[in-house]
């Protein structure tokens, strides 16, 4: 019965299938995962959007939307009406074309990274060996749609959007790389169903998730950073900047197009919080034993839930980064980190079982952070500002 | 530590987050059309013309003297006169507006025509909720819509209310006395004085006592009747020409008044400024 539970999606499919001759099968039942894909992921974003300005608000002491439907909860259907009803303006001296496929680009590849990530057990579109290579493909691909919208627009605002988007985006790449290099490093694989099983055991009912070693930990935090600033979330939000630049990339942008920016942004979200999970948190796996009776999507879609609360949490927090913060925060300091996780994580892999490489790797870590922290911050003054000439 | 404000700053956000679902207190928001903040008392946005009484019609304190229409800035008063005339509050008979409009679709909330206005008829709202349906004439406010009560302008703006009440209830009375005294005078002059004289003095206290309103420092009745009757008149109808400075117009003072207008207005609000007798 627990058993049917978990697989209950899987089972689903196959009975779908059955009614099929033979033939058909693989194909349709690829169709039908991509539209299962394609209809939950923009499903999960009109919730996330409802929750986040509830959340945010709550943050600032305010309510946040409550007048469409009980406590606001319809809030997404009247803003995606409003949308769709919207004109969709091309500025005249646009380049159409780029400016029509942009968003589309960026949906399309946003939703591609989805096609490798387990969300369950057995719960995965292709198991690909080079999967986790597929996605950061993927991801990165995101950057050439939000510089065709940013050039296609020919608005200055669009243009710098779009040219700090990618600035921000290829030096966090970097990082997002080299943090998810010591996972394959340490379970031996790209394949992202065989990075999971590589946490799947338990001891003292406790799991084995990557994030619980001192080179798990610091990857991760690295990971959240980069993922952050990858996806331009707050407090790396620059490329749409709106006291700088109106809206960034897509301030050309309106009705149903502008939607699927927005769209495309959360579903990002989505995806790098999915990967994010299943790099360090261990996927689809219960945090303890005796709770694996609960299937195993809920598992993942409740991290997937956790982690778009600590996005809203932050955007609720954090102001936004100066240009020059975000280059210097990325280069000089998420990047060595990176570096020195991959040593850090040598270490782990031959020094054997036992006490002392838990002390020595955390030493390690511990003392770089602290000292790069500290360097970065010196001849930094906190507080009021001097105006020399203003007075 | 790097990274520490981070985590404090978390630490706020989450008691905030926390906290609004348990105290009343910590929201900066109410929830605008079933809640309402009270206004502030020195709020204001369009004019309305008070009226005295029950019936908005009779009870307008407006006599149509035009200066509000002449001084407002975006003209968006529009006023026309009546041919018959009706009683103020200190009983004499004005010519009151038959029409009086007020464009507040134009109107820049300035507040000038409230302070020109000698007869505490205009004063400023507070009413914000003007929302229309009807593009072309929705916001084109005439008379009855612009009519309010004086327990109205009360509740809106008590303290201005309350000032304007009392001022207005000092010159109905400084009024009503000098009318009195004047009678009184004649009556005493009439009595006393020969024969010979007697036609003069009379001839001169008369207007006076009609001149009802005539705001100038109590005129001693000897003065009086040393002045010929022929000049009282022309005295009195000058008079409120110079009557009130208005504000923000500099020297020049208000713009020249016509015979008509002189007319009208007769009765100069603010006693106190004491105007030059010819």
């Amino acid at each position: 019965m627990i058993g049917r539970l978990d697989q209950i999606f899987v089972l689903l499919k196959h009975w779908l299938l059955g009614y099929l001759p033979e033939s058909w099968q693989t194909p349709v039942g690829v169709i039908i995962s991509v539209a299962c894909i394609v209809g939950l992921y923009p499903a999960l974003f009109a919730v996330t959007t409802v929750l986040e300005r509830k959340g945010v608000g709550r943050i600032q002491n305010r309510l946040g939307p409550n007048r469409v439907g009980p406590y606001g909860i319809l809030q997404p259907m009247a803003d995606g009406i409003k949308s769709l009803t919207k004109e969709d303006i091309v500025p005249t001296s646009a380049d159409a074309v780029v400016h029509f496929l942009a968003p589309i680009i960026l949906v399309v590849t946003v939703f591609m990274g989805f096609a490798v990530l387990p969300m369950g057990r057995n719960m995965v579109l292709v198991d690909m060996d080079a999967g986790l290579l597929f996605y950061f493909a993927m991801g990165a691909s995101t950057e050439l749609s939000v510089f065709m919208a940013g050039w296609s627009s020919r608005n200055k605002y669009s243009l710098l959007g779009a040219m700090r988007a990618v600035a921000q985006m290829i030096s966090y790449e970097v990082a997002l790389l080299l943090s998810s290099v010591v996972v394959v490093m340490m379970s031996g694989s790209l394949s992202l169903v065989k990075i999971v099983e590589a946490q799947n055991h338990y001891s003292y009912g406790l799991p084995h998730w990557f994030i619980f070693t001192p080179w798990g930990c610091a990857a991760f935090i690295m990971y959240a950073i980069a993922g952050t600033a990858e996806t331009n979330r707050s407090p790396f939000d620059l490329p749409e900047g709106e006291s700088e630049l109106v809206a960034g990339y897509h301030t050309e942008y309106s009705g149903f197009k502008f939607a699927l920016f927005f769209l495309g942004e959360y579903v990002a979200m989505f995806s790098i919080s999915a990967l994010g999970s299943t790099l360090f948190l261990g996927g689809w796996m219960a945090p303890v034993s005796w709770l694996q009776v609960v299937p195993s999507w809920i598992w993942f879609f409740g991290k997937l839930f956790v982690s778009m609360c600590v996005f809203i949490w932050l955007r609720g927090t954090l102001p936004r980064l100066r240009q020059d913060q975000l280059m210097n925060f990325a280069w000089k300091f998420v990047l060595p980190m990176c570096l020195l996780n991959l040593f850090v994580a040598g270490l782990w892999r031959f020094m054997g079982e036992g006490w002392l490489r838990w002390v020595v790797c955390s030493a390690i870590l511990i003392l770089a952070y602290v000292s790069i922290g500290r360097e970065g911050m010196r001849r930094k003054k906190f507080g009021p500002r001097n105006y020399r000439y203003a007075e | 530590m790097l990274g520490e404000g981070i985590l404090k700053g978390l630490a706020e956000t989450a008691k905030n987050f926390a906290g609004s679902f348990v105290s009343k207190e910590r929201m900066t928001t109410v929830e605008y059309p079933e809640e309402r903040l009270p206004l502030p008392e020195a709020s204001r946005n369009f004019p309305f013309l008070v009226y005295d009484g029950e019936d908005w019609e009779k009870g307008l304190r407006c006599v149509a003297c035009q200066i509000c229409e002449k001084e407002c800035p975006p003209k968006c008063i529009y006023i026309e006169k009546s041919k018959d005339k009706k009683p103020d509050y200190v009983g004499k008979p004005q010519i009151y507006p038959t029409k009086f409009d007020i464009d507040i679709s134009v109107c820049m909330s300035c507040q000038i025509c409230v302070e020109v206005c000698p007869f505490e008829a205009i004063k400023m709202n507070t009413e914000f909720e003007l929302a229309t349906d009807n593009r072309f004439g929705g916001l084109l406010l005439d008379r009855k819509e612009l009519a309010r009560s004086n327990e109205y302008y009360h509740e809106i703006h008590p303290t201005e209310a309350t000032e304007v009440d009392a001022r207005l209830a000092g010159e109905k009375a400084k009024v009503e006395m000098k009318a009195k005294a004047a009678a009184d005078a004649a009556a005493a002059k009439a009595a006393a004085a020969p024969a010979t004289g007697t036609g003069a003095a009379v001839a001169a206290a008369k207007p006076a006592a009609s001149t009802e309103a005539k705001a100038a420092p109590a005129t001693k009745p000897e003065e009086m009747a040393k002045v010929p009757a022929a000049e009282t008149a022309p005295a009195a109808e000058t008079a409120p020409a110079a009557a009130k400075p208005v504000p923000g117009t500099g020297s020049d003072g208000p713009a020249p008044m016509t015979a008509e207008e002189k007319e009208n207005a007769e009765t100069p609000a603010k006693p106190n400024e004491g105007e030059p007798k010819v």
